[in-house]
This record gives C-alpha cells, sequence and structure tokens, in this order.
C-alpha cells in the first residue's frame, strides 16, 4: 500500500514492544505486520515444551536471541509425575544452535538437561550470556564445566533448585582467567565443596558481579573474605551460617556486610547460628528481599533481624516466626507485598510451633501492600480467611495449604467454602489460587461466579461431584492452568467443557475420576488438545473403559499429539482414533 | 495425626451425598472390617478379610443401596497412609441414597494416645491390642439396631473416629478395574507421608534435612518444653522402639526428612527413603520390603491378616538381616565406603550415611570383617 510506514520504521516501532501479549497482539494486525513483527522478536516464552515444535518456532521467527521454555508441569514438583515423563531439552537446545548462532540467553524450568545438552550449548553459541536452570535435573558438573569454559561472555549462571549430579567441584575451576563478564552466580543448588580459592578468584575479577548465592557447603568463616571481595553486591546467598562463637569471625563478618552498600536481597541460611545474625544488621535497611525459608531460627531471633528491615517487601520464612513473629512484621514492615511461610515439620503429627490463622490475619491487617501469600499452618476458620480478604482485597496471588488436607473450619467444623468464597468475591484481581480444607462444590461455584481474573488454579481433596469442576471450567474466564488432585471430579465436566481447555495452556487431574473413554472421547472430539493417560498400570485398554486413569494431562498443541518421547506409561491417541502407544 | 473429630458433625456434613472418606494416618493395616446394616432380605455381604479387596469387590454391593458401611481399620501407630473413596460414578447417587460411611479407628497396642472407644467395644472385642479380628455381623448386630432412627447415622460410633487424615493414593473406584496385586491402598515407604502432600517440593525437603543442627541452639527453643510435655508418652526414639516416630526433639528442633537414595540389585531404577521417618533398623527394613519386595509384603500381609499375632519379627515378608532373604541391605558412608546395616547405632548410622544399595548376598561378600557371619546371625535387633 502507497501509504503504509516503510518497515524498518514500523520494526523500529516494534522494537518498543517487549511484552509478549503486545507482539503477538501486533502480528495479528495484517499480513505484513506479521511477517515484520516475527522478524525482528527477539524473546519467546514458550509455556509448555510440547506445545509447539522447535521447528515451527525456528520457522517463524528466525531471528531469536533468548528462549524461555517451561516442561513438566507444576505437580511434578511434588513426585506426581513420574520419572521419564518426558520435556526433554536437548531437541530444543539441538535445533535452536543450528538456528540460532547468535542465540545469548537460555531459561529452562523442570526440564530434563543433559550434560550434551549444556555442550552444545556451550560450543554452539558464541555470544551465549545467560543460563537459568530452574527445577531442572539430568546434568552434572561436567555439564556446568562445558559452560563455564567454553562461554566466553558468561554474564548469569542461575541454577536454581535444579538437581545436579555432582561428580567433582572442580569445574568452576573452568572459568577461564580472562572470564570478567560475571553478573549473577547461583549455586546454591549444590551440595559439596567448591574451591573457595577459585571462588574468591572468580569473585574477585567480576567487577560486574551483582547476584551471588553461595552454597551450604560455604563456610560463614569464608563469607567475609567472598563480600569484602564484591561489595557492589545487591543479591546474596549465604553458605551455612553457623560457626563457633568467635568475636573476630563475628566482627570481620559484620565489617564485610557493613561496606556492602547495595545490597537488596539476602538468601541462603542454613543451619544458623542466631548469634552472628546481628552482623547483618548494618544493611537490614536497605534489605527487600530476605529468604530464612531454610533458616531454623527461633522466633525472637527472627524477630529482632526482621524488625531492622523497615523496607523489606518479601519475606520467605519458615514458621518458626509463629504468630507472635508475624504481629512484628505486620507492625513493622509496611511495604511488605509477599509473604511465605514454609513448614518446618511438614509431616510431624502434633505442630511444632504456635503458627496458627492469627499470623496471616494480622499480617494481612498490617501490611497494606500485601499482595501475595503462601502459607502453611495447621488449623484454618471461614472467620480468619473473611477477615483476610476484607484486610486485603489487593491480593493477586492467595496460597493456603493447611497441613491436613481436608480440616474443615477448626471453630465450627463446617467446610471452608466461605472463606475461599470470600478471598474470590473480594480479591477481584486475585490471579492464583491454591486452597485446601474440607471443601464443597459450594466452593467452586464461588470460584466460577467470583474469580474472573483467576489465571492458576490447584485444587487437592477438594469438591463433592462433577458440578464442582464444571463451575471452574464454565465460570473462570481468564483460566490458563488447572491443576488437580484427589477429588472427585470426572467425566461429565470435562466433556460438558472440552472447548474451554483449549483456551487453557494445560489442565492436570490425578487421583480423580475421569475415565479411560472419556479421554479418548475428548481426544477425538478436540484435535488440538493432546490428551495424555499417565498411567503405571499397564495399557489402559486391558482395563474396561469406565475405569478411571490415574493422572490426565491435557494440554492445547499445534504440534504433533505424539510426541516421540513418551514412556511407556504414557498413552495418547493415534490420529486414526485407535490407541497408540510408545 | 491423633486428633479427634466429632463425627457427628461430620457425619452431617457427609451425609446425603458422601464423596469421599478421609484416610487415617497409621502404621499398618492389619485388618479392615465393613460391616452392613442388613438390607430388607436381612441379609449380610460377606465378611472381609482383605482391604485390598475392599473397592476392587465390595463396590458394587454398595451401588445404590441405602447402606451404612463401618469400616474399622485396625492400626499400630506410626505412619503409612491410605485412602479410601467412592465416586459418584461407581455408585451413581441417586437423590435418596444414603450412604455413610463411618470410620472407626482402633488403636492397637496402645502405642499412641488416641483414646478410643472402638465400635467393636459393642461386640466384645476387647484384644485388639496386638491383633485384628475379622467382625462378623453378629457383632454388629447390637450396634446397627441402635441406629435406626438417628439420622447421623454413625452417631454412636462417634467416639471410635479419630482425625483422620486424608492421602492422595491410588484409588480405583470402579471395583473390576484394579488388578488383584495393585490395592487401593498404596503405602508410601513406611513414613507418614502422602505421595505429594504436603505440598513442600522434594528440592525443599532435602535441604531442610540435610541440615546439620548447631549445638548452640539447644537452649534456644522455648518449644522444646511445650513439644517434650506434648510427647510425654512417645517412646524415646534413641532406644529404638519401632514406632515410627516422626518427630524426634533433637537439639529442640522437630527433625524433617532425610533422603537418601536406595539401589537394589538388579532394578535399573532406584528409590527414595526417608530415613528419619523411621526409629530403628527394623522399621527402615520393613519398609525396604514394603517398597522392594511388594508382592511379598502386600500378599504376605494379606494371607497372614488374620493370623498375625504381633507387629514386629514375624511377618513373613523378606528380611535383610537374618540370612534367610537373597538380599542383604548395605550402605555407602561419608567415606565412600560400603558397610553392611546395622553393624553401628542407629544414630550413628543416620549422621555417617549417604546412601543404600541393596545386594545380592552372593555380591556381599567383601563387606566389612564379620559380614557373612552376620547374614547368618539373629535378625537385627533394636538397638
Amino acid at each position: 500500500m502507497a501509504y503504509s510506514f516503510p518497515e524498518e520504521v514500523l520494526e523500529h516501532v516494534f522494537s518498543f514492544l517487549s511484552s509478549d501479549r503486545d507482539r503477538n497482539a501486533v502480528s495479528l494486525v495484517c499480513k505484513s505486520w506479521y511477517d515484520i513483527e516475527r522478524w525482528c522478536r527477539r524473546r519467546i516464552f514458550v509455556g509448555n515444551c510440547y506445545a509447539v515444535s522447535p521447528e515451527m518456532v525456528i520457522r517463524r521467527f528466525p531471528e531469536l536471541r533468548a528462549v524461555e521454555m517451561k516442561g513438566k508441569p507444576h505437580f511434578a514438583d511434588f513426585n506426581l509425575v513420574p520419572e521419564g515423563w518426558g520435556a526433554y531439552a536437548y531437541p530444543w537446545i539441538a535445533a535452536m544452535a543450528e538456528a540460532y548462532p547468535f542465540l545469548e540467553e537460555i531459561k529452562l524450568k523442570r526440564m530434563v538437561v543433559t550434560d550434551d545438552t549444556l555442550e552444545l550449548i556451550s560450543k554452539s553459541c558464541k555470544n551465549f550470556k545467560l543460563l537459568v536452570l530452574t527445577s531442572c535435573e539430568g546434568f552434572t558438573t561436567d555439564g556446568l564445566a562445558s559452560i563455564a569454559a567454553n562461554c566466553r561472555h558468561l554474564r548469569e549462571l542461575d541454577l536454581r533448585e535444579s538437581e545436579v549430579e555432582e561428580l567433582s567441584g572442580h569445574w568452576l575451576s573452568h572459568f577461564p582467567d580472562s572470564c570478567t563478564s560475571l553478573v549473577s552466580l547461583n549455586i546454591s543448588c549444590l551440595g559439596s565443596e567448591v574451591s573457595f580459592s577459585i571462588l574468591e578468584r572468580l569473585v574477585a575479577r567480576s567487577p560486574n558481579l551483582r547476584t551471588l548465592r553461595l552454597n551450604r557447603a560455604v563456610p560463614l568463616e569464608r563469607l567475609a573474605n567472598l563480600i569484602r571481595r564484591a561489595p557492589q553486591l545487591v543479591e546474596l546467598g549465604t553458605g551455612a551460617y553457623s560457626a563457633e562463637i568467635r568475636s573476630d569471625t563475628f566482627s570481620n563478618l559484620a565489617d564485610a556486610f557493613s561496606a556492602c552498600k547495595q545490597l537488596k536481597a539476602l538468601s541462603g541460611f542454613w543451619d544458623v547460628v542466631p548469634s552472628y545474625l546481628p552482623a547483618m544488621y548494618s544493611v537490614c535497611s536497605g534489605i527487600t528481599s530476605l529468604n530464612l525459608s531454610y533458616a531454623a531460627i527461633p522466633s525472637t531471633d527472627l524477630v529482632k533481624l526482621i524488625s531492622q528491615c523497615q523496607n523489606l517487601q518479601r519475606l520467605w520464612v519458615m514458621d518458626y516466626i509463629e504468630d507472635s513473629g508475624l504481629d512484628v512484621l505486620a507492625a513493622s514492615c509496611k511495604d511488605l507485598q509477599e509473604l511465605r511461610v514454609f513448614p518446618s515439620d511438614p509431616f510431624g503429627a502434633e505442630p511444632n510451633v504456635s503458627l496458627t490463622e492469627q499470623g496471616l490475619v494480622s499480617v494481612s491487617e498490617g501490611c497494606p501492600k500485601l499482595e501475595s501469600v503462601l502459607y502453611f499452618c495447621r488449623q484454618m476458620s471461614n472467620a480468619a480467611l473473611i477477615a483476610i480478604a476484607k484486610n486485603r482485597p489487593n491480593f493477586i496471588r492467595f496460597r493456603l495449604c493447611i497441613i491436613d488436607p481436608q480440616a474443615p473450619d477448626y471453630l465450627t467444623l463446617e467446610p471452608l467454602d466461605a472463606g475461599f468464597g470470600a478471598i474470590v468475591e473480594k480479591c477481584k484481581e486475585l490471579r492464583r489460587l491454591s486452597m485446601t480444607g474440607l471443601l464443597t462444590d459450594r466452593v467452586f461455584k464461588y470460584i466460577g461466579s467470583h474469580a474472573k481474573k483467576l489465571e492458576m488454579l490447584s485444587i487437592a481433596f477438594a469438591g463433592d461431584s462433577d458440578l464442582g469442576l464444571h463451575h471452574v471450567l464454565s465460570g473462570c474466564d481468564s483460566l490458563r492452568k488447572l491443576e488437580i488432585r484427589d477429588c472427585p471430579f470426572g467425566d461429565k465436566a470435562l466433556l460438558a467443557n472440552a472447548a474451554k481447555l483449549e483456551t487453557m495452556r494445560s489442565l492436570w487431574m490425578s487421583s480423580c475420576s475421569v475415565s479411560f473413554g472419556a479421554c479418548k472421547l475428548l481426544a477425538q472430539k478436540m484435535p488440538r488438545l493432546n490428551v495424555e493417560v499417565i498411567d503405571e498400570r499397564g495399557p489402559p485398554d486391558s482395563r474396561p473403559e469406565s475405569c478411571s486413569v490415574e493422572r490426565v494431562y491435557v494440554y492445547r498443541t499445534v504440534a504433533s499429539r505424539q510426541r516421540l518421547d513418551m514412556p511407556d506409561f504414557v498413552w495418547t491417541l493415534d490420529e486414526d482414533s485407535s490407541l497408540r502407544y510408545s | 495425626m491423633s486428633q479427634k473429630i466429632n463425627h457427628k458433625q461430620w457425619s452431617l456434613q457427609q451425609k446425603s451425598k458422601l464423596r469421599w472418606v478421609r484416610g487415617t494416618h497409621f502404621g499398618e493395616i492389619y485388618n479392615v472390617v465393613v460391616a452392613h446394616k442388613p438390607d430388607k432380605g436381612g441379609h449380610l455381604p460377606t465378611k472381609l478379610t482383605h482391604f485390598s479387596f475392599l473397592f476392587t469387590h465390595h463396590c458394587p454391593h454398595l451401588k445404590g443401596k441405602k447402606d451404612r458401611v463401618f469400616m474399622q481399620i485396625g492400626l499400630l501407630g506410626g505412619g503409612g497412609l491410605f485412602t479410601m473413596s467412592s465416586s459418584e460414578e461407581s455408585y451413581s447417587y441417586p437423590d435418596e441414597s444414603d450412604l455413610e460411611l463411618g470410620l472407626g479407628l482402633s488403636l492397637g497396642g496402645g502405642k499412641t494416645k488416641t483414646k478410643t472407644k472402638h465400635l467393636v467395644a459393642a461386640g466384645g472385642g476387647g484384644s485388639w491390642d496386638h491383633y485384628a479380628r475379622i467382625l462378623t455381623a453378629k457383632d454388629f448386630a447390637g450396634v446397627v439396631s441402635d441406629k435406626t432412627s438417628s439420622s447421623s447415622s454413625s452417631s454412636s460410633s462417634s467416639s471410635s473416629i479419630t482425625k483422620v487424615n486424608t492421602s492422595g493414593t491410588k484409588r480405583t473406584a470402579e471395583s473390576p478395574c484394579s488388578p488383584p496385586g495393585r490395592s487401593a491402598i498404596r503405602f508410601s515407604y513406611g513414613s507418614s507421608q502422602v505421595v505429594g502432600w504436603p505440598p513442600v517440593r522434594t528440592y525443599r525437603m532435602i535441604s531442610m534435612s540435610n541440615q546439620v543442627k548447631s549445638p548452640v541452639t539447644e537452649q534456644l527453643f522455648s518449644i522444646d518444653d511445650k513439644c517434650k510435655s506434648k510427647n510425654a508418652d512417645t517412646p524415646n526414639p534413641n532406644h529404638g522402639s519401632c514406632k515410627n516416630n516422626n518427630i524426634s526433639k533433637e537439639n529442640g528442633f522437630a527433625k524433617t526428612s532425610l533422603f537418601v537414595k536406595v539401589n537394589i540389585d538388579g532394578v535399573a531404577i532406584g528409590r527414595k527413603v526417608d530415613l528419619n521417618a523411621h526409629t530403628c533398623y527394623e522399621a527402615l527394613s520393613r519398609a525396604l520390603d514394603d517398597m522392594f519386595m511388594p508382592s511379598a509384603s502386600v500378599g504376605g500381609r494379606g494371607s497372614n491378616m488374620e493370623k498375625q499375632s504381633s507387629v514386629a519379627g514375624k511377618r513373613q515378608p523378606v528380611r535383610f538381616h537374618d540370612g534367610s532373604s537373597d538380599f542383604v541391605l548395605t550402605y555407602e558412608d561419608k567415606d565412600g565406603d560400603w558397610m553392611l546395616v546395622g553393624d553401628v547405632p542407629w544414630e550413628i548410622f543416620l549422621s555417617s550415611v549417604r546412601r543404600l544399595r541393596i545386594m545380592r548376598t552372593t555380591d556381599a561378600k567383601g563387606l566389612a570383617p564379620g559380614s557373612q557371619e552376620r547374614n547368618r546371625r539373629r535378625p537385627v535387633t533394636p538397638l
């Protein structure tokens, strides 16, 4: 068209669009915009590695620089997905290494990454800068060694909570002396020792280092030296925070901390000796993020620490903080946005700490900016939940886990329907919700009618009938991810809402009442859904069709529904409507 | 979990549309009884003798009927979990159905604090202490006839309900679908955990468990006293009683999990076991039996249910230490050496074990001195 902008101008305009949603919207305007946009897109996010194939991505976006991808469903974190299910990174990396020689960033979550994969990245992508592996597994320290050795411009190596087979601690020495580009290093998930002198030298020659998260094997005595070499640190994860109580160790540490004027985030704190906590006091006023979720610190010491951190925005802590500590938090940290309270003794029969619903109520009352909560406790009441909802209608994420998954309101012994109902009704911006406790279909009715912005819902041991599931699927307009375990939901709701499933990323149901027949029917009805029956009891067609499947994972996909890496306990429908399994 | 709940309340909620029964937290199921209110013809179903057949064989009897089902689970304390369920699909509840599931727990052996009056008390079954017996219709005759008018039908059995804790184990709602060996129960490996519950990431549990407890913190914990008084009658775990006690107070901190890998010769894929869920070698050995010799243990347990007269030491499943099995349990210690399990006190074992391996006896000859002799000795006694 004569009056259209030259491509270069459009490209320049599009370069200001960073959000995927915006870019996707732009590419739908017309064919030429689609074409221009795809050539200038540099970053993509693939929420489900099986929703699309590497070839399709490469064909559409020929000039990517950064890829972020997720593999296994969330419930894999709790061992609900059998080993070997899939989510292998290699096919993606192999295709992309060839297509994108200038690839700079790879972020993977819950995927299986092998040493070969890491080696391939390190050798093919000359400009490789950033590797973040969250909850990944399948690689060893040899793979890390290749990354260290070959990626000349490496800026970030972040192994968040991945499972690494540690063959040796020497991989760190593979960083060449010429490597001075490190900005972020997170090795907190590694169990074994790395050479301290190598670590110190690496830190010393990395002037841009902002984030350093050590592993437990780095003793407290060494911490001071490391910090001293990097006073510009913004985020620090300590190693084991324990040592014999000695005043010289203490003052050494305190001095080192006081030199870090930019420190904003602290984590680590394994094996804490509370007497050493005051060494950090000098930085507390600047701290916005504090992760004490591995720290067994008594409430009194926690309180002393937290009351120094007036600018705290994010706190992850164990239930040792108790209600009394949360009261102090509510009083001191008015900027608090996110709180996570983890159980110190999740399998104990009796509570070991005095942490109840009251703590959460206090924090919701005292912290006006609180929007994200993950809270493990042993008792809850509708009254408390209603109070919390009234206090804090600005919740975006609300995840409550009562240790006994079907605990009723401990005061009235009623289901917690009313409480959670209040949460979804008052918190209109709620995007993520996890519920536990005694819950009937009623709570799902509330969710379906009120939770219009809800994107992710996790349900366990709840509901009475298919009606519950139906309420959710038919009512939650923004739902993207639904994960359900041990609920009496079955075929009817699923089949009645088949079309809804295509608007979502995925649906996980395990130990529910979905029959094999329904899975087949769903797959037949919806050609763009992959219905994976994950069942370790042998071929589903060796049992009657009405038999429930152990797990079903449904996700939309434009790739083939017969992924080639299916293990023998995963079944999907073959294109000719017969059962196919590998 | 051993808190009582008000069963009357519970069953009122569940009355008209019972869908789920909460499982209970207990050590080993050794018996289950299901009793029915007699139907119009005065017939009762045949008694159950094996819990694993509960849903595979008896569910059809419940379909559409106005029945009251009581389940009596004998337990021994400690930690396995199970779940039972009935789903709408298999029972096709019409509105008039009035199925109630009452869960009665009789705690055997007095090993936990929970006191319950047993449903079976009505039938005079006082000797639940060390074993269970199968209750027959006669036992329930008195009980059943009391309930005609009560809407909360299990209220007279309310005392027998203790706190129940659900598990997320495999369940088969349709009876014929589950192959015989695959029961509706799935024990996790002898510990008190349900698969994936509570939803704490494995990474976190392993990190927590591997922490060294600082000696300095001993006096800092005020809850130490609280917990000590609560657990006053808990057997001292250091004496190796085989109660699976998940709370052992060391330095005032509750112990979390200590997962180590376990491999068995001949199987490529290993498992993980939580050593802190056990208090002695006996318990660990039993747990590993369950994990690796399921056919022996479950089947053995099933057929021996009625005959079982004691918890420890008399089970048929393969044992590791008494030389009667083809396998022997070994571990790799901090120095990388492979040792025979059972040679050192339990606590020392815990602090030095890195991983376990179940070796064939023939391969274990090169182990710690005296290992062969060990194999021929009596079973390991708790220390």
